[in-house]
This record gives structure tokens, C-alpha cells and sequence, in this order.
């Protein structure tokens, strides 16, 4: 019959489904295509902390939605256009996320008796007519048609059957017109050694797209265009992978042996796995007993002349505190990653907060600085990343790098940066020429930056000693006196406070002054963004500013935050940030706090802008 | 063995080795010997001392680092393992020492220094055992003996001691000895044979704490006891002591007993060191804290295993081998990529 093409400009699909569907691996592909075909994208995983939790209940729940576009989009979206529930539990917990309209998929043989009653349903929504109201209704038996088409190959069904999820990523192949070719190719490569598999696969998926094709089911196909986006060459990334590229270019233009000790943590752990496959990049990795050994193995490699970088999450840091505290006061050059997530304790590990960034800035005993720097999106982990060696290895000090869960399992599209465009990363270690009348002053300091010297073990006449004592500035002797101890407080500060040096003046999107400034930090970048431009579409006075350093803060931001009535600080936690604004300068913000493990959708921010507006 | 690869350039005397820092340990500390031991022989062992690097944690031993002349970090309460395998993978060739103690190293870094000993970075540990917390003023230690009356335990402890030897042979140490602050030639061959050892050394050092816990190992050093309290161990030599070597350990079946010479005895019914024998070792091990038994004192245990610093270098030598040196913008440029005009 007649198929139909419509254009439309934004689409967000989740997948969703047990965690034994293969959701994650729908998403990915999807995800992977749809960059290739040109729209702009922003994903976010959402999966379970239980590793295999019962078959079909609801903790056991795993998706992954997608938005994509024609236009430039920041937000894996709020509402979603398209749910692919491949069980009655995954149904369960999202129909309420699905748009009034919305196109519903399920795969009518997971809705059994059994399954139902496991998702808290009296009886089978597909038949008894309580959906058709709300959404459009696809139920398909996709585990009979993967059977039909599989049947000749001498597979078991168990196997076959969890090729389903690959027909529900050709229906919605054939539903948005994308090519399955670069599934086909990952597909290979995935399965090279099983070619069986890697056909019961296609042909899963071609079946799916065949089934949009052929059946009277589907009337209409959606294009969306290719997205505007900046030239360059792209590729799709993820933030925990754009994370670990930053830290290997920095490594290589420091021309610095990159040492990452770490302790394996969700949402952190990608970044060992990633690096550890880096070893001809002469990377080492050094997974450590506890996170206390991550953090203290990494001031070891940081006092030898290494790169020196840990990761953790929350529950971690927490430990690596008295260990951060020794970097501190040895002054010595390292980056401490906190892909957060929800706390306290071990709170929701798999799910994205920002609820930690008190804690990277007061979080340890003592007047203990250090530089904060937050990514704002998955592909800005590289920057964020990067930034943070470079501030490290200039200033000789820890900087904390905050990322969550959303950014670290988030991907966008992503230009590829050439690194001769990077700020350089220039390293000297000390030499005898740091000898004041024979004696080697390991905290003689650089005067612009206050950076002490970077004496390595190996270099004959600089042998000297350092701890976690205070101690005598220049020399770096044991020291007790009040005044020096004063002297050091008030030095290590400053040093840390130089690093507004180093924050290029801050951009503000939209007019420089107005009725509101969103102020954001972290990962809700996005939102905040899209909030802003729809608003300022709307013809509202309504700004943003996206803050990348959170200690210390950029010099501008004072004057840039009195010319607006409002200001307006979204934030996944109870308030942290706008504290922070609140005793620095006095301003009268006001908060957005929601705090369930996801990310801040734009429609809230804009509901909450126009309440303070009063529109 | 030795850690430089490179020729050693200088010839130094004791006085390299020491630091312009005043020593403030308390007066007749067993540290001051173990600290004058190391001093006196590091300038034979052949490295250059900018290759040497100490690393400690808190504690009176963990001072030690500020009196040696070379690369020291005093760091924090337990974690000098840690720091100190950073240091080694980050430079192999640098000759990395740590010194702790049983609080130190056996309570709060318990974790740190097991997981040293399984790795087998070649390390050396130096364990001050004074069984007692020295710098916090008096509480019992892991390793104090059940009973013992401090500030915190005014009742006597109730908590079963550690014994360090067993401790490092159940967490796999390839390398396990015992020496005497007081045995100032033995315990320079103790620290020599320690460095010799390539992987994690672990030599545990009786040290007596004469402010809180004076006298801990008396019997072992006092000129009456000592003879028949110390078992002075060799490698393929009989394990006899005893002021006239007259006594030795005798295996009953599976079980160690005294036994001495004496006409049903000869020396060969006794027991021989054998260094590399694990059960040999444990059996040693276990004498500590029954009374009946001499203590044991050199080394215990000492075989070849692989090194884990060795194999880190030796696995990246090996990717770079089958991969080529990478680079990161190829890195950048892999994967699915496309141009946006
Ligand atoms: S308290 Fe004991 S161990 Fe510490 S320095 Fe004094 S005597 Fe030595």
C-alpha cells in the first residue's frame, strides 16, 4: 500500500525493555546511525543497578531514549514521541513519559499472564483497550516473526528470540528512512567469529524493516533532516570515552606517561576499562585495592612525574578525601574525576545527580582548595578533561573534574578536534638551577602562578623531602610556628584563586542584561540552553550563563549577574550552587531543585521561569 | 636486586645518607639503630641516591623518611604502600622503601599492605614492630599480646594479636624476615638481603618503645634470655640454639618440637632452613607468641616470582610491540566518523 513521508523536525524514541532485551544495544545503534545521517542527538542510557535483576519485573527495567533533529538540540528531550516497550514492565514504568498521541511498539509475547501480573497489571492493556484513547497502539509479535524468519538456521530459539530487539530497531529504521548498512558493519565486527549470529541478526532486522514496509499497519514515514551543524568531521561520543581521550591528549601533549589508578565504581568504571585498552598510548593503568589506594597511588605516580589521574563516584571521593587533603599541602599535580550520581550512601548508582559539588569544594579537613572545573555535555568531557591536566600540571595542584552519570553514558555528536589546536601543555621538571647556596627549596614559587617546583625522583641534587606536615614555605621544612601556618593557608589559597587567570571572560546567550539569567553548571548545560532559546523565541528577556569552573569563579561573573532581576540556578541536588552564589555576591538567586536520579528536563525550567515572570 | 639500571656515579660515606634535619625521636628509641644501620649501609649498596626514594605513613617510624638524605614523602596514616607502588610503577628504576609500623602498617593500612605483598612490586617494607601505638602516647597495637594493659585497655586488650610473618606469608610475600633493633650487624645484612630481593621484601624489625612499652622484647635482647629466645635462622643450616647450640627444632611427625643433644638427639634429627619451603616458613612463623618457642629471626621465606612493576613495563612494551606507539589524534579520527560541510 501507499506509504506516505512527512517531515518534521524532532524526534525522542525510548527503548525500553527487560534488561536481557538488548535495549541498551538497540539505543546505541540507533543512536549511531542516526548520527551518521547527519541530525544532531543527545541519548541518555537508563539502566538498572541490579546486574540481573528477575526477568519481567519492574526493577528490572532497562531503556535508552534518544532525541534527535533537524535543528541544533542540547537535551536527550523531555517528553517521548515513541515507546518501544518490549514487556509489560517496561510499559509500566514509562507510558507515563509517552506524549498523548505518542506511537506505543510492544512485542505482543512478552504480554503473558505472567508478566502482566509481575507489572502490577490486572489485565492485558494491549487487548482490553485502555491505551487506544491515549496513544497509537503498534502490537506486534516480534518473537513469532524473528522465529518465522529464523527458522532455517539451526539455532535455539532462546537465541533467536533475543534477536527481537534488532526487529524493533528496523521497524523504526524503516519508520524514520535511515540505512541499516553501518548496523550491518557493526554487526560483523561485533560477531566475526559467529557469522550465524551476525545473520540471525540481519536478518532480524531486515524483517522489522520489511514488516514497516509491507503490512498496512504503518502509513506514514518521518524524514528529518540533516541538522545545521558547524563543518568539521564528527563522530558520535560518549562522555566517559570523550573523558578518557581528554586525559590521553593531554598525556601526549604534556609529553607525560599518563598513570590512572582507580578503583572500579558506576558510573566511573568506563574510564579504566577505556584506558586500559590504551596501553600502547603508554597508558598505565593500576587497578587499586580500595579507592583510598586509587587516590594515594596516583599522589605516588604525581611526586615520580607522571600524569597522574583517578576517577570515582561520590561514595569514593568520600574516601579519597584525607588522601586529597595530602595533595593539597604537597602540592603536587593530579585530576580527580567525580562522575557523580544519586546519594547518599550508595544512594542510586546507575542514575545521574549533582549533588556533589560542595563536596569537591569543601569536602576534606582543614583549608584545603582546590580548582573545580564541571563538563557541560558528553563531548565537552574531552575539554572539560583536558582543562583540567593543563590547570593541574601549571599550577602544581589536584583539580577535581565533575561529571554524572548522564554525561558519562550520554552521547552526541562530537567534532573531532585536531590537537594542534589545543592550548599547548607545557612541563619542566626542576634542575639544579632551582639550588639557592647549595640547598635544593622545593617550595620556591613560580611568582606569577605561586606553582611550586616539580623536583622528580632520578634527579641528582634535588633529593629533599616532603609531607603531609605543614611546612616552611621555600624550604619545605617541618613547621609549626603560627605565622608561617597563616602565611601557608592564606598561599595555598591564592595559588588556587590564580586560576581565574586562566578562565577566558564569561559568555552570556542571549541579551548581557535582562528580567532572568538562568545560571547553570554541570550537566543541566542542556536544558538551561534549550530553555533559554525557546523563551527567547517566545520574545522573553530571559538569559544564560553556563559556568565551566566552579572554583574559583570567573571574575566577570559578579558584574554580569547584578544587571538581571532574577537569577534562576536549576540544579539536581538541594541548592549547592546557588550557596555558593548566594555568600559570594550577595545576589538575591533563586533555585530549581529536583533531585530523581534523571536529568532537569527544559519544560520544568521554562514552567518555572514563566511563573517568576508572571506569564 | 638493585633498582638503577644505571652505574653508580658517586662513592658516598654515611654522611650522604644523612639529612640536615635534627632527629627527634624520643632518647634510647630502637628507631635511632635502625635508622643508623640504614645509613651506614647504604653508601655499599651500590645506587645512586637520587634513585632512592622512602615513603612512610604516620607514626614515630614514619619520621624516618625526613633524616635520609634521599627522596622522602611522610605521607598519611596507612597508605604508604599505596603512594609508594604509585611511585614504583610510575619509575621502575627508582629503588622504593617504605617504612611503617604495626599500627601503621598492620591496623589502619592493613588493606595497603597485603595487597603490596600479593602484587610483589619490588618494594622494600620495613615493619618497626614495637607492639604499641607509640605516637598517639600508649593504646595497644595489632600486634600487642592479648591482656595487655595501656591508656585504652586499662582491663587488659581482648584483641587477638597479628603476627606480621603470618600475615605477609598469607598474603603471598615472596619475600619474609625478621631482625632485632638491638642486632645492629644482623640487621644490616637483614636490610641488605631485603634489597637484594627483587619483588616485595617484607622485613618486620623488633623495636623496642622504651617510653610506652619498654622491655617488649627482652628476651629476645637481654644477655640471659636471648640465646635460648632467638632462633637465628640459615639457609640449609640446622635450626639449633641455645647458648651452646644445643637445642633445635625436631620434626615429631607433623609437629615442630625442642629437642636437644644429647645422645638420643644428633644434629642430624634437626629441622634445616630451607628458604624457599612455604610450609618451613609458616611453621617458623607460628613459633611468635608461644612462649616455649624461640623466636625466629632472619630470613624465613624467599622465592622468585614475577614482579608486577616488570610486567606493567613489560605488557605496554609489548602493546606498543603488536600495535605501533599510538597516537591520539588517529585515536580522535577512529571509529564511525562523517563530515559536515
Ligand atoms: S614513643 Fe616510643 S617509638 Fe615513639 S619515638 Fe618514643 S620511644 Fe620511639
Amino acid at each position: 500500500m501507499e506509504k506516505t513521508f512527512k517531515n518534521i523536525e524532532n524526534v525522542v524514541i525510548r527503548f525500553a525493555g527487560d534488561s536481557g532485551d538488548g535495549m541498551q544495544l538497540a539505543g546505541g545503534r540507533f543512536s549511531d546511525t542516526t548520527a551518521i545521517v547527519g541530525n544532531d542527538l543527545s541519548t541518555l542510557p537508563d539502566y538498572p543497578a541490579e546486574i540481573r535483576a528477575p526477568a519481567g519485573s519492574l526493577a528490572g527495567v532497562s531503556a535508552f531514549q534518544i532525541h534527535f533533529s533537524s535543528k541544533n538540540i542540547h537535551t536527550p528531550g523531555d517528553k517521548v514521541d515513541v515507546l518501544v516497550a518490549m514487556n509489560p514492565a517496561a510499559l509500566k514504568v514509562h507510558r507515563a513519559e509517552l506524549e498523548p498521541g505518542g506511537m506505543l511498539i510492544c512485542n505482543t509475547a512478552s504480554f503473558t499472564k505472567k508478566n502482566l501480573t509481575y507489572a502490577g497489571f490486572d489485565s492485558n492493556p494491549l487487548e482490553d483497550g485502555s491505551l487506544e484513547d491515549y496513544f497509537r497502539v503498534y502490537a506486534i509479535d516480534m518473537s513469532k516473526i524473528v522465529a518465522e524468519v529464523c527458522a532455517d538456521m539451526s539455532l535455539t530459539p532462546k537465541t533467536v528470540n533475543r534477536t527481537k530487539n534488532l526487529f524493533a530497531l528496523g521497524l523504526l529504521y524503516w519508520i524514520y528512512d535511515r540505512p541499516m548498512e553501518t548496523t550491518k558493519n557493526w554487526l560483523e565486527m561485533k560477531f566475526a567469529k559467529r557469522p550465524e549470529l551476525i545473520e540471525a541478526n540481519v536478518r532480524a532486522m531486515e524483517a522489522g524493516y520489511n514488516y514497516g514496509e509491507t503490512t498496512e499497519i504503518f502509513t506514514t514515514r518521518y524524514k528529518v533532516d540533516k541538522a545545521d551543524l558547524p563543518a568539521g568531521t564528527y563522530r558520535n561520543i560518549v562522555g566517559n570515552y570523550a573523558l578518557t581521550l581528554g586525559l590521553v591528549a593531554a598525556a601526549e601533549k604534556s609529553k607525560l606517561p599518563l598513570f590512572y589508578g582507580s578503583y572500579p565504581i558506576t558510573p566511573a568504571s568506563d574510564i579504566l576499562h577505556h584506558l586500559a585498552a590504551l596501553k600502547h598510548h603508554n597508558v598505565k593503568t593500576f587497578q587499586a585495592e580500595d579507592e583510598i589506594a586509587g587516590m594515594t597511588s596516583i599522589i605516588g605516580a604525581a611526586f615520580t612525574g607522571n600524569l597522574a589521574v583517578t576517577a570515582s563516584s561520590g561514595p569514593g571521593i568520600a574516601l579519597k578525601g584525607e588522601a586529597l587533603g595530602l595533595a593539597i599541602i604537597a602540592e603536587l599535580p593530579m585530576v580527580i574525576v567525580n562522575v557523580q550520581r544519586g546519594g547518599p550512601s550508595t544512594g542510586l548508582p546507575t542514575k545521574t545527580e549533582q549533588a556533589d559539588l560542595l563536596q569537591a569544594l569543601y569536602g576534606r579537613n582543614g583549608e584545603a582548595p582546590l580548582p573545580v572545573i564541571a563538563a557541560a555535555t558528553p563531548g565537552d568531557c574531552f575539554y572539560a578533561a583536558y582543562e583540567a591536566c593543563r590547570i593541574a600540571l601549571k599550577y602544581m595542584t589536584p583539580v577535581m573534574l565533575l561529571t554524572d552519570g548522564y554525561l558519562a553514558n550520554g552521547s552526541e555528536p562530537w567534532a573531532i578536534p585536531n590537537l594542534d589546536d589545543l592550548e599547548p601543555i607545557d612541563v619542566s621538571f626542576a634542575d639544579t638551577s632551582s639550588i639557592v647556596d647549595g640547598q635544593f627549596m622545593p617550595y620556591l614559587r613560580n611568582k606569577e602562578t605561586l606553582a611550586r617546583p616539580w623536583a622528580i625522583p632520578g634527579t641528582a641534587g634535588l633529593e629533599h623531602r616532603i609531607g603531609g606536615l605543614e611546612k616552611e614555605d621555600v624550604t619545605g621544612n617541618v613547621n609549626y610556628d603560627p605565622e608561617n601556618h597563616h602565611h601557608m593557608t592564606l598561599t595555598r589559597q591564592q595559588k588556587v584563586n590564580n586560576v581565574v587567570n586562566d578562565i577566558p571572560p564569561t559568555e552570556i546567550y542571549g541579551k548581557s542584561s535582562g528580567e532572568l539569567l538562568i545560571l547553570s553548571w554541570g550537566g543541566t548545560m542542556g536544558a538551561c540552553r534549550s530553555a533559554a532559546e525557546d523563551l527567547q523565541d517566545d520574545g522573553k528577556s530571559v538569559s544564560h550563563v553556563h559556568l565551566r569552573w566552579l572554583n574559583p569563579l570567573p571574575k566577570d561573573l559578579g558584574e554580569i549577574l547584578i544587571r538581571f532581576k532574577n537569577v534562576l540556578i536549576p540544579e539536581i541536588n538541594m541548592g549547592q550552587l546557588i550557596k555558593l552564589i548566594r555568600a559570594e555576591y550577595l545576589v538575591d538567586a533563586h533555585g530549581l531543585n529536583i533531585v530523581r536520579g534523571k536529568p532537569i528536563g527544559k519544560g520544568v525550567i521554562i514552567e518555572k521561569i514563566n511563573e517568576r515572570l508572571g506569564s | 636486586m638493585a633498582k638503577s639500571k644505571t652505574v653508580q656515579k658517586n662513592k658516598y660515606t654515611k654522611m650522604d645518607f644523612t639529612s640536615d634535619q635534627a632527629v627527634r625521636w624520643c632518647p634510647g628509641c630502637g628507631d635511632y639503630a635502625i635508622l643508623a644501620q640504614t645509613q651506614k649501609l647504604f653508601p655499599d649498596l651500590g645506587m645512586d641516591k637520587e634513585n632512592v626514594v622512602f615513603i612512610s605513613g604516620i607514626g614515630c617510624s614514619s619520621r624516618f623518611p625526613y633524616y635520609m638524605n634521599t627522596y622522602g614523602f611522610h605521607t598519611i596514616h596507612g597508605r604508604a604502600p599505596a603512594i609508594a607502588s604509585g611511585v614504583k610503577i610510575a619509575n621502575p628504576e627508582l629503588s622504593v622503601w617504605v617504612v611503617t609500623g604495626d599500627g601503621d602498617g598492620l591496623s589502619i593500612g592493613g588493606n595497603h599492605t597485603i595487597h603490596l605483598l600479593r602484587r610483589n612490586l619490588d618494594i622494600n617494607v620495613l615493619l618497626f614492630n614495637n607492639r604499641i601505638y607509640g605516637l598517639t602516647k600508649g593504646q595497644y597495637s595489632p600486634t600487642s599480646e592479648i591482656g595487655k594493659v595501656t591508656k585504652s585497655s586499662p582491663l587488659g586488650s581482648l584483641d587477638r594479636p597479628f603476627n606480621p610473618l603470618t600475615l605477609a606469608l598469607g598474603a603471598d610475600a615472596t619475600f619474609v624476615a625478621r631482625a632485632i633493633d638491638r642486632e645492629t650487624k644482623h640487621l644490616q645484612v637483614m636490610i641488605e638481603r631485603s634489597y637484594k630481593h627483587k619483588g616485595t621484601s617484607f622485613l618486620e624489625i623488633y623495636q623496642n618503645c622504651n617510653i610506652f612499652n619498654d622491655g617488649a622484647f627482652a628476651p629476645m635482647t637481654n644477655k640471659e634470655s636471648k640465646a635460648d629466645k632467638v632462633l637465628w635462622l640459615e639457609n640449609g643450616q640446622p635450626m639449633l640454639f641455645g647458648a651452646e647450640k644445643n637445642k633445635g627444632i625436631h620434626m615429631d611427625g607433623n609437629t615442630p618440637t625442642i629437642v636437644e643433644l644429647n645422645g638420643k638427639f644428633s644434629t642430624d634429627d634437626i629441622m634445616v632452613h630451607n628458604e624457599s619451603d612455604y610450609v618451613v616458613a609458616s611453621m617458623l612463623a607460628n613459633f611468635t607468641y608461644q612462649p616455649e618457642f624461640p623466636d625466629p629471626i632472619g630470613v624465613l621465606y624467599n622465592i622468585d616470582a614475577p614482579v608486577y612493576d616488570d610486567m606493567v613495563s613489560k605488557q605496554i612494551a609489548k602493546a606498543i610491540d603488536v600495535r605501533g606507539t599510538g597516537s591520539i589524534q588517529d585515536l580522535l579520527n577512529s571509529g564511525d566518523t562523517w563530515e559536515v560541510k
